[in-house]
């Protein structure tokens, strides 16, 4: 694997927002996923539940529910009392539409997406009319007293059923009209606590399931207005709840953390009658469940921990391999970290700042294994605040460490930064052309000469940085037949006459800088681009996909390498395969050719192309197994994956010089340590 | 046609109640139980013992109720029989001989003529598979059962671990960590598991498991405390189960209500989880049961639950989770200290029962009268930590005064009470008079009351014997504190030591003039009025073991053994050895009816029993190989009503049985006379038949090694209780020469011959009898081989030397 020096960096403070509401879509294409702090995100599980697009959040504006309606078209509501449409091919916030109600708690569609529920807090439930370019809005609704915390839509769109404090209620929807109000704390005697209805589903043969405060999932019967079952799941809240498409599976989160199954069983071998009884439970988080979604073959939680838990039915998976297993997703699906190699800095990204670090220096060599001591310790330079409510899009450090480049929804800034010895200065650039923000992502030439801002519409802006402190745009690339979504990753090449940019509809387009034109495109693949990058000396762009499948495509030639064609026709290792974090970044070392450096969250791994590739049989990770050989079976096992799984989480890694790598990890501890304490829960034995 | 009677040993009772779970009759009246080899059918209105039925030859492992006929019972047992009882008159209707062990038995209503059972798989050790077997309709009472066929293989022992669900549609069985379903209908097996990973916890390998009577449910209990609820099983992939915890440690036992609204469990914690509806939110406890919960049943109307523990006891419960009644049998206790004492006002046995109790046992119910708090301490489950337990009780004569020991073992500071307790007549129970911290220095070895039959209240006297080397005599005083609720009180009164030896038993004499306290190898022997030392005896080399006076006409015996093995008999008039016997006495109990003392001896891994009268140096009664195990304790229990015993061997028994406790079970030894009804129940394991030897011979000085036992006996014997030299030397000089050997083998031939004849005599009527003493006499006489090691030579030597030997007895 090759000795390397690591900075070992744990400084990146950053603490992911919690998840507060999730959408699937009608089809289960697509989850929709907003955090606390207004970010919504779009993970596809098609592509292996890949986060394919990340709407960056905005100080005022929280979203407490997210539907899909007419297509795929995502709608948001939160307390500011908007509803907002997001553009998914630009990846921004529409102009928000007042509910005039209040804040609003809850959302839903209609089952043909035509319609919007709102409910306000004022007790109101409204209707909106999705229209093309908007929505219109059409009616209220009876309006009670209490806040609208939840509502469904019954599948024959007649009725609405709202959940409320202490109380659930059926509205007709033609009429308006409440036709029925349930007190579901009616059975409960002599409580004064007020019971909450956190969730609640319509079920086509007339049921309305709640989860409310007390623990309780309770199936009413809303013609009589009677209690058909109650299962108390938990001794605190039960704060949310989904069903499966075909009625017969519901997941429900609490805040404790435990996530329970309730399936509808037949009560005896073949008959009719079935029941509702609690299954299996899963305690992934360690806070509250705030949302729930069931998609056909997975139960889908998101807490307040920040943790997006996908937990496959098994009884649903048809083979086992990727699909069945258990993912959980804290961190995003890319890049928030840029590293300065000359100058020996780190951006850090965070949602409203930068933070610009230089890391220590030790002058002492050890054996493998061995700590360092350092003899300068790394050193916060400098903190970016980004000014106004937008938060961060993107950030970049130019490799020489002079330019700091980031871009909000509607803005993008670049400063120049100037080391006079061990002082630094930011001067902002004044006058930066007029590129259409937002950027979606920046990266610097590797001579840190210009810089490449990734745009809507598929374009990329080649702007070209001036000393001592200017820029001007130089050109605009567009791939020729055009492209509606956004470009979300670049790749320029070290000796800066390629680039290569990849957009929401997962096309490689490859530029020539030279001549700022279209090269080639890469032959599609039917699946999202997590990484690329282009090799320093052979200029062969190196691909990983969602599905963990790794491509190398040569630029001068317009064709897949041999080894890639290799690869493909061996397959990678199983366990490579069944993976459940994509790659997020991938290098190259200079010194040795056939050496490609790639991590994911949980391992970082040297792909040596000189090697043979590993078959299904062999061990996948054998790293510690080959320390324990000697040196002529070690011969015999080699093979092209060296994995380290030393540094976990790990969000960025990269090579500085020859040999000396940085790592940037945020243990999960550091994390937790950072939010509320969880609902204390009596353990036995303690 | 009674004929000879013939004594036996009956396990009489103590067996374990949680042996398999019970079951309630149809009409929850009563309450059938196994107990051993034994059914026991209670009332559950009165807790009474209504019925015993006995019949296996080895222990009944389950019942079931006839599903087709609630007044019929089925049981299997380990001697490989099914039989099928009428309960409520308690006789056997059927007995079915399936041939191989069966361990556990199922009757599921839905089948008309098979029961399913548990038995070994042939050719594998440790293999069980589930068996149906068909029982035939055939008439007549003995029935061969023959028609197995296997429904699942590799099950587990325990009958709790395999249930049938509803209507018989499929059977579950649970081992390790699979489970495994047969849908008999549809001919599938389905085959589930849990991971085998291995907790903080303990493991969570299934422990037993319940069938919902109406759903499709399985209950399974787990051994790291968790009960799993599984359903749609019958799908193999789409499977499902929701877990309920509560049970800190393994859950011995489920069980479903009838409707299945409910489901019961309990385990250790010795507190029954009723769980409502599946909900591990909705849950009742009855805590506090005392100790841990071995089965569960329901009553088949749902009002009642019982559950067996393993104190021996059951507990019936309400259906509201109401403790209602219990049966106590006797409770195993770990170490009974205290030995068997016979409580003289309720002819109960007392011994301890749960930590810091005494129980008191009634031994014609088999069930516990009640339990007094001696210690009256909270007990802490907590292995390691040294609690206070009762060790010695002596009740008088009357049974008005109670004393008891209790110590705490504790190395740096031990703990010591000596406590007496008064009956009290207003409440049936007894009250805490005096207490006694540190009476001795040391551990109290022994304790004894002056039996008075006089109710002269200031003549009752306690005497302890200790460790610190000293006897004390304690004796009621008038109390003068005016403040004092009672009367009287007790003090010491005297000290009395000798030669700075450990006191290690003490005894009074029947008429309470005498206390023999022995001293390490000595006796002594006090006045109990002046408290001076009358005399001494001893036998070296050996340490006395115990001690006892003989009673009615023998009472001028004092009756000694030691640890080296020699029963030892003084006179106290001339103070001199009346006789001695070599043998290795375990256990001295003297009958306080009659002149008979019981000794067991323990020999070569046999215990044997040998009756004897002080005043005669043979034995009238011997049983050898009473049981493998080591006779621990043993207590003659006097009967309500003198027995009319034919046989002159078995006098002894006239008035009181004998009882005694192996290894915690009770046994009798009884004579019943042999009629065909006791013959037909009689196919007991235990039961032996008497022997009608002229057993003289075995109470003979013996020897282990070569050298002469008469120059042993010489050297052994203390010179002052040794006669005069005239009359050893030609005992001596005899002992030295050789007798010839024809005549001694013709001799003990013809004893055999005579033997077998009488046995012919006795039981020419029944063949079964003739089988079972000769089974029993051949091992006897080898043993008698075995023990003495000796050529017939030597034997006949031996018999001289005893004619000598008493000769010179006579001749004082």
């Amino acid at each position: 694997m090759g000795e390397f020096e690591v900075h070992r960096v744990r400084f990146f403070g950053l603490v992911p927002a919690g998840v507060r509401c999730l959408a699937c879509t009608p089809r289960g294409g697509r989850l929709a996923l907003a955090r606390t702090d207004g970010t919504v995100e779009i993970y596809n599980f098609a592509a292996n539940y890949f986060q394919e697009k990340v709407i960056p959040g905005h100080e005022v504006r929280s979203v407490e529910s997210l539907c899909w309606a007419a297509g795929e078209r995502l709608f948001g509501a939160g307390l500011s009392g908007d509803i907002t449409e997001y553009d998914l091919l630009g990846l921004r916030a529409e102009r928000p539409v007042d509910g005039c109600g209040g804040p609003i708690w809850s959302m839903a569609a209609n089952s043909s997406g035509t319609q919007l529920a709102i409910g306000c807090e004022d007790g109101s439930v409204k209707l909106f009319q999705v229209v093309p370019g908007g929505i219109q809005f059409e009616r209220n609704l009876d309006r009670r007293k209490g806040r609208i915390l939840c509502l469904s839509w019954h599948p024959s769109d007649t009725h609405i059923a709202a959940g409320s404090i202490d109380a659930l209620r059926v509205l007709d929807v033609s009429s308006g009209q409440t036709v029925q109000r349930i007190m579901v704390n009616y059975h409960v005697q002599k409580v004064k606590r007020e019971c909450v209805v956190w969730g609640i589903a319509f079920l086509s043969r007339g049921t309305v399931v709640t989860a409310d405060s007390f623990g309780r999932v309770q199936f009413w019967d809303w013609q009589r207005g009677t209690l058909s079952e109650s299962h108390t799941i938990s001794t605190s809240a039960a704060l949310s709840l989904a069903v499966s498409e075909e009625e017969n599976s519901i997941i429900v989160g609490t805040s404790t953390g435990a996530t329970y199954q309730l399936q509808l069983l037949p009560v005896k071998m073949g008959s009719q009658e079935t029941r509702w009884v609690r299954t299996k439970p899963f305690q992934h988080h360690t806070h509250d469940v705030r949302a729930v979604a069931h998609s056909p073959t997975a139960l889908i939680s998101g807490g307040l921990d920040a943790q997006l838990v996908i937990r496959p039915l098994m009884e649903k998976v048809q083979r086992k391999g990727y699909d069945a297993a258990l993912r959980k997703f804290t961190f995003p699906h890319r890049r928030l970290v840029s590293c300065a190699r000359k100058a020996r800095l780190l951006l850090f990204q965070f949602s409203q700042h930068l933070e610009l670090w230089r890391l220590g220096s030790t002058n002492e060599t050890g054996k493998d294994g061995e700590v360092l001591p350092l003899c300068r310790m790394p050193e916060h330079l400098v903190q970016l605040k980004s000014k106004g409510p937008e938060h961060i899009y993107c950030s970049c450090v130019s490799p020489c460490g002079s330019w700091v480049a980031y871009s909000t929804a509607s803005r993008f800034h670049l400063y120049r930064v100037q080391h006079e010895g061990d002082s630094v200065s930011v001067r902002k650039v004044p006058k930066v052309p007029k590129v259409l923000p937002p950027a979606y992502q920046l990266q610097f030439s590797s001579d840190s000469d210009s810089l490449f801002v990734a745009s809507a519409q598929g374009s990329v802006h080649v702007l070209q940085l001036l000393e001592p402190g200017g820029c001007k745009h130089l050109h605009t690339l567009r791939p020729p037949s055009g492209s509606p979504e956004a470009v979300y990753l670049l790749a320029p090449s070290a000796d800066g006459q390629w680039l290569a940019a990849v957009g929401g509809d997962w096309a490689i387009h490859i530029y020539n800088l030279k001549g700022f034109k279209h090269h080639c495109a890469v032959p599609t693949y039917s699946c999202a681009v997590t990484a690329l990058a282009i090799h320093p000396l052979t200029n062969n762009l190196v691909i990983a996909y969602s599905d963990q499948q790794l491509f190398e495509f040569s630029i001068p030639k317009k064709q897949y390498t041999a080894w890639s064609r290799m690869v493909q026709n061996c397959g990678l290792h199983k366990v490579w395969l069944e993976r459940d974090s994509p790659i997020t970044h991938i290098t190259f070392n200079p010194k040795s050719p056939s050496h490609i450096l790639l991590h994911d969250i949980y391992m970082f791994c040297i792909l040596d192309k000189s090697l043979p590739l590993p078959d299904n049989s062999a061990l996948l990770m054998n790293q510690s197994t080959l320390k324990q050989l000697p040196e002529t079976a070690r011969q015999r096992q080699l093979h092209a994956f060296k994995i380290c799984k030393k540094f976990q989480p790990l969000l960025f890694a990269d090579l500085l010089d020859n040999n000396c790598l940085v790592m940037v990890e945020r243990p999960i501890m550091d994390i937790k340590t950072q939010l509320p304490l969880p609902i204390q829960q009596k353990k036995f034995g303690t | 046609m009674v004929a000879a009677a013939a004594l036996r040993v009956v396990r009489c009772g103590g067996s374990s109640l949680h042996g398999a779970r019970a079951v309630f009759s149809a009409d929850s009246k009563y309450l059938l139980c196994v107990s051993g080899d034994f059914v026991k059918m209670y009332s559950l209105a009165t807790e009474e013992t209504l019925r015993l039925m006995g019949g296996h030859a080895d222990l009944v492992t389950s019942i079931q109720l006839n599903p087709h006929n609630h007044m019929q019972l089925y049981s299997s047992s380990l001697d490989g029989s099914i039989k099928l009882w009428d309960f409520m008159d308690g006789i056997p209707i059927k007995t079915f001989t399936v041939g191989s062990k069966l361990l556990a038995l199922y009757t599921p209503a839905s089948f008309e003529d098979s029961v399913f059972a548990v038995i070994p798989k042939s050719g594998e050790r440790d293999t069980f598979q589930l068996v149906s077997i068909k029982l035939t309709k055939a008439a007549g009472q003995d029935l061969e059962a023959k028609e197995l066929s296997v429904v699942l293989d590799d099950v587990d022992v325990s009958p709790k671990r395999i249930a049938f669900g509803r209507e018989g549609e499929y059977v579950a069985s649970v081992k390790e960590v699979n489970l495994q379903v047969y849908f008999f209908k549809r001919k599938q097996l389905n085959r589930f598991s849990v991971s085998a990973v291995k907790t903080k916890s303990g493991n969570n390998h299934f422990t037993c498991i319940a069938c919902h009577p109406k759903e499709d449910c399985i209950a399974t209990g787990h051994a790291d405390g968790k009960i799993r609820l599984w359903r749609n099983f019958c799908h193999k992939k789409e499977y499902t189960f929701s877990t309920l915890h509560w049970h800190h440690d393994a859950v011995m036992d489920l069980t479903f209500s009838i409707e299945g609204t409910s489901l019961l469990s309990g385990g250790v914690e010795s507190v029954l989880v009723l769980w409502h509806n599946e909900s591990d939110c909705q849950k009742d406890f009855l805590p506090r049961l005392g100790s841990a919960i071995e089965y569960i049943s329901m009553s088949p109307d749902g009002a009642l639950c019982c559950t067996l523990h393993t104190d021996n006891r059951i507990t019936i419960i309400n259906s509201n989770l109401r403790f209602s009644k219990s049966i106590q049998g006797l409770i195993k206790s770990t170490d009974v200290k205290t030995g068997l004492v016979v409580d003289p006002r309720t002819k109960a046995l007392v011994l301890n029962g749960e930590p810091g109790h005494l129980q008191f046992y009634c031994l014609q119910s088999d069930q516990q009268l009640f339990s007094l708090d001696i210690v009256q301490r909270q007990y802490i489950h907590q292995a390691g930590l040294s609690q206070a337990d009762l060790v010695k009780v002596a009740f008088d004569a009357q049974g008005k005064w109670l004393a008891t020991v209790e110590e705490r073992e504790d190395v740096t500071d031990p703990e010591l009470q000596l406590k007496l307790w008064c009956y009290d007549d207003k409440t049936q129970s007894f009250k805490l008079n005096t207490r006694i911290n540190m009476p001795h220095e040391g551990h109290i070895t022994d304790l004894c009351f002056r039996d008075m039959d006089e109710s002269e209240e200031d003549s009752l006297i306690l005497v302890t014997a200790g460790r610190d080397r000293v006897f004390k005599v304690w004796v009621m005083v008038e109390d003068t504190d005016p403040e004092a609720q009672q009367s009287v009180s007790w003090s010491c009164d005297f000290v009395g030591s000798y030669h700075n030896y450990q006191a290690t038993n003490c005894c009074f004499s029947e008429d309470g003039s005498l206390l023999a306290v022995s001293f390490e190898e000595t006796v002594t022997v006090w006045d109990s009025v002046t408290w001076d030392l009358k005399c001494t005896f001893c036998h070296p080399p050996g340490k006395i073991r115990n001690i006892c006076f003989g009673r009615l006409t023998c009472s001028k015996y004092l009756i000694g053994a030691t640890d080296y093995g020699f029963l030892c008999c003084w006179n106290l008039l001339t103070c001199a050895l009346e006789w001695s016997a070599y043998l290795n006495v375990l256990v001295l109990q003297p009958d306080p009816l009659s002149e008979h003392i019981a000794a067991v001896s323990w020999l070569s891994k046999e215990s044997s029993l040998f009756v004897f009268k002080p005043n005669e140096p043979w034995p009238i009664y011997i049983q050898r190989n009473l049981c493998k195990e080591k006779i621990q304790l043993a207590a003659f229990v006097p009967r309500d009503e003198p027995e009319t015993v034919g046989s002159e061997k078995h006098c002894w028994l006239r008035r009181s049985q004998l009882f005694f406790l192996t290894d915690m079970q009770l046994a009798v030894e009884e004579s019943l006379p042999m009629t065909p009804f006791s013959l037909l129940l009689g196919k007991h394991r235990h039961q032996q038949s008497q022997e009608d030897l002229d057993l003289g011979k075995l109470v003979v000085h013996n020897t282990h090694k070569q050298d002469s036992p008469a120059v042993k006996e010489l050297l052994h014997t203390p010179a002052h209780v040794l006669p005069s030299a005239s009359f050893l030397c030609p005992v001596f000089i005899n002992s030295l020469l050789i007798s010839k050997d024809n005549k001694s083998d013709e001799e003990v031939d013809d004893e055999v011959e005579m033997e077998s004849e009488k046995t012919e005599d006795d039981s020419d009527e029944e063949r079964d009898v003739t089988e079972m003493e000769q089974e029993d006499t051949n091992p006897m006489e080898l043993l008698g081989e075995m023990t003495y090691k000796l050529s017939k030579s030597q034997e006949k030597e031996l018999r001289k030397i005893r004619k000598m030997d008493y000769s010179w007895i006579s001749a004082f």
